[in-house]
Protein backbone atom coordinates (compact mmCIF):
# COMPACT_ATOMS: atom_id res chain seq x y z
CA UNK A 1 0.00 0.00 0.00
CA UNK A 2 1.03 3.56 -0.65
CA UNK A 3 1.86 5.86 2.12
CA UNK A 4 1.87 9.48 2.56
CA UNK A 5 4.02 12.17 4.10
CA UNK A 6 2.47 14.68 6.01
CA UNK A 7 2.93 17.68 3.57
CA UNK A 8 0.43 15.21 1.99
CA UNK A 9 -2.19 15.07 4.00
CA UNK A 10 -5.58 16.77 4.09
CA UNK A 11 -9.47 16.24 4.33
CA UNK A 12 -10.58 12.87 3.33
CA UNK A 13 -7.40 11.18 3.06
CA UNK A 14 -7.53 7.85 4.32
CA UNK A 15 -4.47 6.55 6.23
CA UNK A 16 -3.68 3.80 9.10
CA UNK A 17 -2.90 5.11 12.50
CA UNK A 18 -2.26 2.44 15.63
CA UNK A 19 -4.24 -0.27 13.33
CA UNK A 20 -7.28 1.32 12.74
CA UNK A 21 -8.24 3.18 9.52
CA UNK A 22 -8.70 7.09 9.69
CA UNK A 23 -9.92 9.93 7.83
CA UNK A 24 -7.95 13.33 7.92
CA UNK A 25 -10.70 15.79 9.14
CA UNK A 26 -7.44 18.94 9.70
CA UNK A 27 -3.82 19.06 8.87
CA UNK A 28 -2.51 22.36 10.77
CA UNK A 29 1.98 22.90 9.82
CA UNK A 30 3.34 24.43 12.99
CA UNK A 31 6.56 26.13 12.96
CA UNK A 32 8.57 28.13 14.89
CA UNK A 33 10.36 30.90 13.56
CA UNK A 34 13.24 29.18 14.79
CA UNK A 35 12.56 25.75 15.62
CA UNK A 36 11.57 22.50 14.65
CA UNK A 37 7.96 21.97 12.33
CA UNK A 38 5.21 19.87 13.42
CA UNK A 39 1.77 18.96 11.86
CA UNK A 40 -1.28 18.65 14.40
CA UNK A 41 -3.54 16.61 12.88
CA UNK A 42 -6.99 15.87 13.73
CA UNK A 43 -8.39 12.65 12.16
CA UNK A 44 -11.47 10.27 12.58
CA UNK A 45 -10.94 6.50 13.81
CA UNK A 46 -13.58 5.27 11.37
CA UNK A 47 -14.31 2.51 12.86
CA UNK A 48 -15.10 3.91 16.31
CA UNK A 49 -16.08 7.17 14.72
CA UNK A 50 -13.97 9.17 17.13
CA UNK A 51 -11.68 12.25 16.29
CA UNK A 52 -8.09 11.95 17.53
CA UNK A 53 -6.01 14.50 17.24
CA UNK A 54 -1.98 13.55 16.90
CA UNK A 55 0.97 15.85 16.24
CA UNK A 56 3.91 14.11 13.94
CA UNK A 57 7.07 15.59 12.75
CA UNK A 58 7.20 17.13 9.58
CA UNK A 59 7.89 14.39 6.97
CA UNK A 60 6.83 11.72 8.60
CA UNK A 61 4.48 9.64 6.53
CA UNK A 62 1.48 7.05 7.05
CA UNK A 63 0.82 4.02 5.58
CA UNK A 64 -2.52 4.40 3.29
CA UNK A 65 -5.95 2.81 4.19
CA UNK A 66 -7.30 0.58 1.69
CA UNK A 67 -11.14 2.47 2.41
CA UNK A 68 -13.55 3.75 -0.48
CA UNK A 69 -16.77 4.60 -0.10
CA UNK A 70 -19.02 3.40 -2.52
CA UNK A 71 -23.20 4.12 -3.34
CA UNK A 72 -25.00 1.14 -2.33
CA UNK A 73 -28.55 0.19 -2.67
CA UNK A 74 -30.05 -0.85 1.42
CA UNK A 75 -31.76 -4.60 0.59
CA UNK A 76 -33.04 -5.95 3.92
CA UNK A 77 -31.65 -6.84 7.70
CA UNK A 78 -31.65 -10.74 7.99
CA UNK A 79 -31.64 -10.05 11.74
CA UNK A 80 -28.06 -10.17 12.15
CA UNK A 81 -26.70 -8.62 8.87
CA UNK A 82 -27.81 -5.61 7.06
CA UNK A 83 -27.17 -6.33 3.05
CA UNK A 84 -26.34 -3.94 0.35
CA UNK A 85 -25.95 -4.10 -3.24
CA UNK A 86 -23.81 -2.32 -5.44
CA UNK A 87 -25.86 -0.87 -8.03
CA UNK A 88 -24.14 -1.47 -11.23
CA UNK A 89 -22.31 -4.76 -10.46
CA UNK A 90 -25.31 -6.08 -8.35
CA UNK A 91 -22.78 -7.49 -6.21
CA UNK A 92 -24.06 -7.75 -2.68
CA UNK A 93 -22.72 -7.11 0.88
CA UNK A 94 -23.50 -7.27 4.27
CA UNK A 95 -23.06 -5.13 6.99
CA UNK A 96 -22.91 -5.99 10.61
CA UNK A 97 -25.01 -3.92 13.22
CA UNK A 98 -21.34 -2.45 14.39
CA UNK A 99 -21.01 -1.27 10.87
CA UNK A 100 -24.27 0.31 10.58
CA UNK A 101 -24.44 1.76 14.17
CA UNK A 102 -26.92 4.80 14.27
CA UNK A 103 -27.43 4.59 10.60
CA UNK A 104 -29.65 1.90 11.42
CA UNK A 105 -32.41 3.93 12.10
CA UNK A 106 -32.99 5.62 8.99
CA UNK A 107 -32.18 2.84 6.30
CA UNK A 108 -34.88 1.95 4.21
CA UNK A 109 -35.11 -0.67 1.34
CA UNK A 110 -34.23 0.38 -1.76
CA UNK A 111 -32.96 4.29 -0.51
CA UNK A 112 -28.98 4.35 -1.68
CA UNK A 113 -26.82 4.70 1.16
CA UNK A 114 -22.84 5.09 1.16
CA UNK A 115 -20.75 2.32 2.42
CA UNK A 116 -17.35 2.47 3.61
CA UNK A 117 -16.12 -0.17 2.76
CA UNK A 118 -12.22 -1.48 4.63
CA UNK A 119 -10.17 -4.02 3.02
CA UNK A 120 -13.15 -4.78 0.48
CA UNK A 121 -15.64 -5.30 4.07
CA UNK A 122 -18.52 -2.45 4.99
CA UNK A 123 -17.03 -0.87 7.81
CA UNK A 124 -19.81 2.14 8.12
CA UNK A 125 -22.76 3.33 6.19
CA UNK A 126 -23.95 6.55 5.83
CA UNK A 127 -27.64 7.30 5.29
CA UNK A 128 -28.78 9.85 2.34
CA UNK A 129 -28.81 13.20 3.69
CA UNK A 130 -32.65 13.05 3.51
CA UNK A 131 -35.59 10.29 3.77
CA UNK A 132 -38.96 9.88 3.55
CA UNK A 133 -40.52 7.90 6.27
CA UNK A 134 -43.69 6.75 7.03
CA UNK A 135 -45.02 7.51 10.88
CA UNK A 136 -46.27 4.38 12.64
CA UNK A 137 -47.06 5.59 15.96
CA UNK A 138 -48.27 9.36 17.23
CA UNK A 139 -50.49 11.00 19.59
CA UNK A 140 -54.01 12.11 17.10
CA UNK A 141 -53.39 14.87 15.41
CA UNK A 142 -54.95 18.23 16.30
CA UNK A 143 -56.61 19.74 12.75
CA UNK A 144 -57.10 22.84 13.33
CA UNK A 145 -53.70 23.74 15.44
CA UNK A 146 -51.40 24.20 12.50
CA UNK A 147 -50.40 27.45 12.97
CA UNK A 148 -49.64 26.59 16.80
CA UNK A 149 -46.15 25.49 16.38
CA UNK A 150 -45.92 23.18 18.63
CA UNK A 151 -44.62 19.77 17.90
CA UNK A 152 -44.67 16.03 19.34
CA UNK A 153 -42.77 12.81 18.95
CA UNK A 154 -43.42 10.51 16.24
CA UNK A 155 -42.37 7.21 15.73
CA UNK A 156 -41.40 6.51 11.90
CA UNK A 157 -41.38 2.84 10.20
CA UNK A 158 -37.63 2.73 10.85
CA UNK A 159 -38.10 2.63 14.50
CA UNK A 160 -36.51 6.55 14.53
CA UNK A 161 -39.00 8.63 16.86
CA UNK A 162 -38.18 12.61 15.33
CA UNK A 163 -40.22 15.91 16.43
CA UNK A 164 -43.41 16.60 14.56
CA UNK A 165 -45.72 19.10 13.46
CA UNK A 166 -49.25 18.17 16.38
CA UNK A 167 -51.84 18.05 12.87
CA UNK A 168 -49.36 14.67 11.58
CA UNK A 169 -50.88 11.81 11.98
CA UNK A 170 -50.32 8.07 11.40
CA UNK A 171 -49.80 7.02 8.02
CA UNK A 172 -48.12 10.62 6.97
CA UNK A 173 -44.74 10.15 5.11
CA UNK A 174 -41.97 13.10 6.42
CA UNK A 175 -39.09 13.73 5.13
CA UNK A 176 -36.54 13.89 7.83
CA UNK A 177 -32.97 15.45 7.88
CA UNK A 178 -30.74 12.33 9.15
CA UNK A 179 -28.09 14.47 10.01
CA UNK A 180 -29.89 16.74 12.53
CA UNK A 181 -32.79 13.73 12.88
CA UNK A 182 -34.77 17.08 11.80
CA UNK A 183 -38.56 17.12 10.25
CA UNK A 184 -38.35 18.93 7.25
CA UNK A 185 -41.50 18.42 5.65
CA UNK A 186 -44.60 16.22 4.58
CA UNK A 187 -43.44 14.21 2.24
CA UNK A 188 -45.60 14.81 -1.50
CA UNK A 189 -47.87 12.16 -2.42
CA UNK A 190 -47.03 10.47 -5.52
CA UNK B 1 -15.41 22.32 -15.55
CA UNK B 2 -12.93 25.73 -14.34
CA UNK B 3 -12.36 25.96 -11.04
CA UNK B 4 -11.02 29.41 -11.66
CA UNK B 5 -7.54 28.71 -9.94
CA UNK B 6 -6.57 31.74 -12.67
CA UNK B 7 -7.90 34.63 -9.75
CA UNK B 8 -6.43 35.57 -6.52
CA UNK B 9 -7.47 34.16 -3.42
CA UNK B 10 -6.83 37.50 -1.72
CA UNK B 11 -9.75 39.48 -1.79
CA UNK B 12 -9.23 43.35 -3.97
CA UNK B 13 -9.74 44.90 -0.27
CA UNK B 14 -6.83 42.70 1.47
CA UNK B 15 -4.64 43.85 -1.79
CA UNK B 16 -5.17 47.58 -0.99
CA UNK B 17 -4.54 47.16 2.39
CA UNK B 18 -0.82 46.05 1.95
CA UNK B 19 -0.05 48.04 -0.20
CA UNK B 20 -1.27 50.70 2.54
CA UNK B 21 1.04 48.43 5.37
CA UNK B 22 3.88 48.42 3.42
CA UNK B 23 3.90 52.50 2.76
CA UNK B 24 3.16 52.82 6.29
CA UNK B 25 6.23 50.25 7.38
CA UNK B 26 8.30 52.27 4.97
CA UNK B 27 7.05 55.88 6.48
CA UNK B 28 7.86 54.05 9.93
CA UNK B 29 11.48 53.96 9.17
CA UNK B 30 12.26 56.99 7.22
CA UNK B 31 10.86 59.32 9.87
CA UNK B 32 13.82 57.03 12.06
CA UNK B 33 16.62 57.67 9.69
CA UNK B 34 16.54 53.79 8.80
CA UNK B 35 17.69 53.38 5.58
CA UNK B 36 15.92 51.05 3.32
CA UNK B 37 18.51 48.76 1.43
CA UNK B 38 18.13 45.53 -1.18
CA UNK B 39 20.16 42.38 -0.91
CA UNK B 40 20.66 39.66 -2.90
CA UNK B 41 17.51 37.26 -3.15
CA UNK B 42 19.70 34.61 -4.92
CA UNK B 43 22.60 33.59 -3.20
CA UNK B 44 25.63 31.00 -3.73
CA UNK B 45 25.40 30.63 -0.04
CA UNK B 46 22.33 29.41 2.24
CA UNK B 47 21.14 30.11 6.16
CA UNK B 48 22.89 26.85 7.98
CA UNK B 49 19.74 26.93 10.74
CA UNK B 50 19.16 23.53 11.54
CA UNK B 51 15.23 23.57 11.29
CA UNK B 52 15.23 25.79 7.92
CA UNK B 53 15.79 24.30 4.21
CA UNK B 54 16.22 26.48 1.47
CA UNK B 55 14.88 26.37 -2.24
CA UNK B 56 17.31 25.35 -4.39
CA UNK B 57 17.57 26.91 -7.97
CA UNK B 58 19.98 27.21 -11.00
CA UNK B 59 22.13 30.37 -11.96
CA UNK B 60 24.39 29.69 -14.86
CA UNK B 61 24.27 26.42 -14.46
CA UNK B 62 25.15 26.33 -10.40
CA UNK B 63 23.24 25.66 -7.67
CA UNK B 64 21.77 28.89 -6.09
CA UNK B 65 19.46 29.41 -3.16
CA UNK B 66 16.52 31.58 -2.72
CA UNK B 67 17.53 33.77 0.26
CA UNK B 68 15.69 32.51 3.29
CA UNK B 69 16.13 36.09 5.47
CA UNK B 70 18.41 38.95 4.11
CA UNK B 71 20.23 38.67 7.19
CA UNK B 72 23.51 37.69 5.78
CA UNK B 73 23.28 40.62 3.04
CA UNK B 74 22.14 43.35 5.68
CA UNK B 75 24.92 42.37 8.22
CA UNK B 76 27.85 42.43 6.00
CA UNK B 77 26.17 46.32 5.11
CA UNK B 78 26.19 46.61 8.36
CA UNK B 79 30.13 45.84 9.10
CA UNK B 80 30.65 48.40 5.55
CA UNK B 81 29.52 50.99 7.91
CA UNK B 82 26.35 51.59 6.16
CA UNK B 83 24.75 52.13 9.73
CA UNK B 84 21.03 51.43 10.64
CA UNK B 85 18.91 49.72 7.96
CA UNK B 86 15.71 47.65 6.97
CA UNK B 87 14.99 45.14 3.82
CA UNK B 88 11.39 44.54 3.17
CA UNK B 89 10.58 42.01 0.59
CA UNK B 90 10.79 38.08 -0.59
CA UNK B 91 12.31 35.78 1.21
CA UNK B 92 11.75 31.97 0.94
CA UNK B 93 11.53 28.82 2.87
CA UNK B 94 11.76 24.99 1.48
CA UNK B 95 8.21 22.61 2.79
CA UNK B 96 6.91 25.76 4.53
CA UNK B 97 2.91 25.51 3.74
CA UNK B 98 -0.26 25.51 5.84
CA UNK B 99 -2.47 28.21 6.99
CA UNK B 100 -0.11 30.78 8.27
CA UNK B 101 2.92 29.94 6.10
CA UNK B 102 3.60 29.87 1.96
CA UNK B 103 6.92 29.11 1.00
CA UNK B 104 7.53 32.41 -0.57
CA UNK B 105 6.50 35.45 1.85
CA UNK B 106 7.36 39.04 2.85
CA UNK B 107 9.55 39.65 5.53
CA UNK B 108 10.89 42.74 7.27
CA UNK B 109 13.96 43.13 8.79
CA UNK B 110 16.38 45.54 10.35
CA UNK B 111 18.99 46.49 12.44
CA UNK B 112 19.92 49.13 14.85
CA UNK B 113 23.38 50.06 15.62
CA UNK B 114 24.62 50.59 19.26
CA UNK B 115 20.58 49.04 20.73
CA UNK B 116 20.37 45.62 22.69
CA UNK B 117 17.35 43.23 21.92
CA UNK B 118 15.68 45.12 25.01
CA UNK B 119 15.78 48.22 23.18
CA UNK B 120 14.66 46.64 20.24
CA UNK B 121 11.74 44.67 21.59
CA UNK B 122 10.10 48.76 22.10
CA UNK B 123 10.61 49.68 18.82
CA UNK B 124 8.89 46.43 17.91
CA UNK B 125 5.93 47.40 20.50
CA UNK B 126 5.97 50.70 18.80
CA UNK B 127 5.27 49.62 15.54
CA UNK B 128 3.04 46.64 16.18
CA UNK B 129 0.49 49.33 17.98
CA UNK B 130 0.85 51.82 15.46
CA UNK B 131 -0.03 48.86 12.63
CA UNK B 132 -2.22 47.10 14.77
CA UNK B 133 -4.21 49.91 16.70
CA UNK B 134 -3.36 47.95 20.00
CA UNK B 135 -2.02 49.55 22.88
CA UNK B 136 -1.56 46.46 25.42
CA UNK B 137 1.75 45.40 25.12
CA UNK B 138 3.06 42.57 28.16
CA UNK B 139 6.66 41.57 27.94
CA UNK B 140 7.73 38.55 29.99
CA UNK B 141 10.83 36.02 29.67
CA UNK B 142 10.55 32.50 28.38
CA UNK B 143 10.97 30.88 32.04
CA UNK B 144 8.20 33.23 33.33
CA UNK B 145 5.95 32.09 30.81
CA UNK B 146 6.86 28.17 31.23
CA UNK B 147 6.50 28.79 35.22
CA UNK B 148 3.10 30.77 34.52
CA UNK B 149 1.35 28.10 32.42
CA UNK B 150 3.43 24.74 33.40
CA UNK B 151 5.12 25.24 36.42
CA UNK B 152 7.89 24.23 34.73
CA UNK B 153 11.42 25.74 34.60
CA UNK B 154 12.62 25.31 30.90
CA UNK B 155 16.12 26.41 31.96
CA UNK B 156 16.82 23.94 34.64
CA UNK B 157 13.84 21.55 33.72
CA UNK B 158 15.19 17.59 33.16
CA UNK B 159 15.29 16.19 29.89
CA UNK B 160 12.76 13.51 31.72
CA UNK B 161 10.65 16.29 33.36
CA UNK B 162 9.72 17.85 30.05
CA UNK B 163 9.15 14.92 28.31
CA UNK B 164 7.15 14.15 31.05
CA UNK B 165 5.29 17.04 31.03
CA UNK B 166 4.94 16.81 27.00
CA UNK B 167 3.59 13.34 27.33
CA UNK B 168 0.55 15.03 29.79
CA UNK B 169 -0.04 17.90 27.12
CA UNK B 170 0.31 16.10 23.96
CA UNK B 171 -0.71 13.55 21.64
CA UNK B 172 2.37 12.61 19.93
CA UNK B 173 3.12 9.97 17.15
CA UNK B 174 6.58 10.01 18.22
CA UNK B 175 9.54 9.95 20.98
CA UNK B 176 10.82 13.88 21.63
CA UNK B 177 14.44 13.16 20.68
CA UNK B 178 15.78 16.12 23.01
CA UNK B 179 14.88 19.16 25.45
CA UNK B 180 14.50 21.60 22.39
CA UNK B 181 11.70 19.22 20.45
CA UNK B 182 9.96 18.93 23.91
CA UNK B 183 10.50 23.10 24.27
CA UNK B 184 9.54 23.34 20.70
CA UNK B 185 6.61 21.06 21.31
CA UNK B 186 5.14 22.89 24.34
CA UNK B 187 5.64 26.45 22.92
CA UNK B 188 3.69 25.65 19.87
CA UNK B 189 1.03 23.56 21.40
CA UNK B 190 0.51 24.98 24.70
CA UNK B 191 2.00 28.11 25.45
CA UNK B 192 1.31 30.15 21.99
CA UNK B 193 -2.31 29.23 22.21
CA UNK B 194 -2.20 30.85 26.36
CA UNK B 195 -0.82 34.11 25.34
CA UNK B 196 -3.83 35.69 25.66
CA UNK B 197 -4.67 38.95 23.32
CA UNK B 198 -3.07 41.83 22.75
CA UNK B 199 0.84 42.11 22.05
CA UNK B 200 3.66 39.79 23.77
CA UNK B 201 7.24 40.22 23.69
CA UNK B 202 9.11 37.35 24.93
CA UNK B 203 12.44 37.32 25.67
CA UNK B 204 15.30 35.41 26.90
CA UNK B 205 15.19 31.78 24.97
CA UNK B 206 17.43 28.90 26.19
CA UNK B 207 21.00 29.27 25.50
CA UNK B 208 20.34 26.13 23.17
CA UNK B 209 18.29 27.91 20.66
CA UNK B 210 20.42 31.05 20.04
CA UNK B 211 20.18 31.18 16.47
CA UNK B 212 22.63 34.05 15.84
CA UNK B 213 22.33 35.60 18.71
CA UNK B 214 24.26 36.83 21.76
CA UNK B 215 24.33 34.30 24.66
CA UNK B 216 24.74 36.15 28.54
CA UNK B 217 23.63 35.28 31.91
CA UNK B 218 20.63 36.30 33.46
CA UNK B 219 19.68 37.45 36.70
CA UNK B 220 19.70 34.19 38.14
CA UNK B 221 22.87 33.60 36.61
CA UNK B 222 21.83 31.66 33.43
CA UNK B 223 22.96 31.31 30.32
CA UNK B 224 20.56 32.86 28.11
CA UNK B 225 19.80 33.74 24.26
CA UNK B 226 19.45 37.21 23.79
CA UNK B 227 16.96 36.27 21.66
CA UNK B 228 13.42 37.79 21.29
CA UNK B 229 10.06 37.26 19.89
CA UNK B 230 7.20 39.10 19.17
CA UNK B 231 3.17 37.12 19.23
CA UNK B 232 -0.12 38.45 18.84
CA UNK B 233 -2.71 36.54 20.00
CA UNK B 234 -0.62 33.86 20.19
CA UNK B 235 0.39 34.08 16.59
CA UNK B 236 4.41 34.34 15.77
CA UNK B 237 5.01 37.67 14.09
CA UNK B 238 8.88 38.57 14.54
CA UNK B 239 12.00 37.21 16.18
CA UNK B 240 15.09 39.39 17.48
CA UNK B 241 18.75 39.10 18.36
CA UNK B 242 21.19 41.01 20.39
CA UNK B 243 23.03 40.33 17.33
CA UNK B 244 26.29 38.01 17.80
CA UNK B 245 29.74 39.68 16.94
CA UNK B 246 32.84 37.32 17.61
CA UNK B 247 33.52 35.93 14.53
CA UNK B 248 35.11 32.82 16.02
CA UNK B 249 31.87 32.09 17.79
CA UNK B 250 29.94 32.29 14.77
CA UNK B 251 32.17 30.28 12.89
CA UNK B 252 31.80 27.43 15.64
CA UNK B 253 27.97 27.87 15.08
CA UNK B 254 27.77 27.40 11.37
CA UNK B 255 30.15 24.34 11.98
CA UNK B 256 28.08 23.21 15.00
CA UNK B 257 24.74 23.43 12.73
CA UNK B 258 26.13 21.36 9.79
CA UNK B 259 27.06 18.53 11.94
CA UNK B 260 23.69 18.76 13.32
CA UNK B 261 22.53 18.95 9.43
CA UNK B 262 24.74 16.47 8.81
CA UNK B 263 23.81 13.86 11.45
CA UNK B 264 20.00 14.37 10.78
CA UNK B 265 20.52 13.85 7.43
CA UNK B 266 19.32 16.87 6.22
CA UNK B 267 20.99 18.39 3.49
CA UNK B 268 24.24 20.50 3.95
CA UNK B 269 23.84 23.82 2.21
CA UNK B 270 27.29 25.85 1.87
CA UNK B 271 27.43 28.42 4.53
CA UNK B 272 28.37 32.20 4.31
CA UNK B 273 31.78 32.31 4.94
CA UNK B 274 31.63 35.85 4.04
CA UNK B 275 29.12 36.94 6.75
CA UNK B 276 32.49 35.44 9.12
CA UNK B 277 34.37 37.69 7.41
CA UNK B 278 32.88 40.66 7.56
CA UNK B 279 32.24 39.85 11.43
CA UNK B 280 36.12 39.70 11.49
CA UNK B 281 36.68 42.60 10.04
CA UNK B 282 34.19 44.26 13.74
CA UNK B 283 30.44 44.51 12.84
CA UNK B 284 28.65 47.12 15.20
CA UNK B 285 27.41 46.19 17.96
CA UNK B 286 23.62 46.20 16.95
CA UNK B 287 20.12 44.29 17.43
CA UNK B 288 18.14 42.91 14.24
CA UNK B 289 14.70 41.75 13.97
CA UNK B 290 12.67 40.13 10.91
CA UNK B 291 8.85 40.15 10.84
CA UNK B 292 6.42 38.46 9.18
CA UNK B 293 4.73 41.07 7.01
CA UNK B 294 2.10 38.47 5.76
CA UNK B 295 0.92 37.61 9.22
CA UNK B 296 1.16 41.39 10.11
CA UNK B 297 -1.22 41.88 7.31
CA UNK B 298 -3.53 38.93 8.19
CA UNK B 299 -3.88 40.53 11.93
CA UNK B 300 -4.31 43.60 10.44
CA UNK B 301 -7.20 42.69 8.26
CA UNK B 302 -8.42 40.28 10.80
CA UNK B 303 -7.29 37.58 8.32
CA UNK B 304 -7.73 33.86 9.92
CA UNK B 305 -5.28 32.30 6.85
CA UNK B 306 -2.51 33.38 4.50
CA UNK B 307 -3.93 32.57 1.69
CA UNK B 308 -6.65 35.52 2.31
CA UNK B 309 -3.54 38.28 2.62
CA UNK B 310 -1.46 36.78 -1.04
CA UNK B 311 -2.87 37.54 -4.35
CA UNK B 312 -1.53 33.78 -5.58
CA UNK B 313 -0.24 31.71 -2.72
CA UNK B 314 1.90 28.68 -4.13
CA UNK B 315 -1.14 26.34 -5.43
CA UNK B 316 -1.25 29.28 -8.05
CA UNK B 317 1.45 30.47 -8.78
Amino acid sequence: MASYSTNEFKGGLKVMLDGDPCSILENEFVKPGKGQAFNRVKLRNLKTGRVWERTFRSGESLEAADVMDREMEYLYNDGEFYHFMEPDTFEQHQASTDAVGDAAKWLKEQDVCTVTLYNGAPLAVTPPNHVVLEITDTDPGLRGDTAQGGTKPATLSTGAVVKVPLFLEIGDAIKVDTRTGEYLGRAKED
Amino acid sequence: MTDNTWQPTASLAALRQRAALLADIRQFFARRQVLEVEVPILSRRATSDPHIDSITALCNGDPAYLATSPEFGLKRLLAAGLGDCYYLGKAFREGEAGGRHNPEFTMLEWYRCGWDDRKLMGEVGELLSLVLDIQVVQSLSYRELFLRELQLDPHTASEADLCACVAREIELSFAPSDRDECLDLLMSHRLEPAMGGGITLLYDFPASQAALAKVAEDATGTPVARRFEAYVNGLELANGYWELTDPAEQLRRFQADHRYRGAHKLHVYPFEERLVEALQSGMPECAGVALGVDRLLMLAGGYSSIDQVIAFPIERA
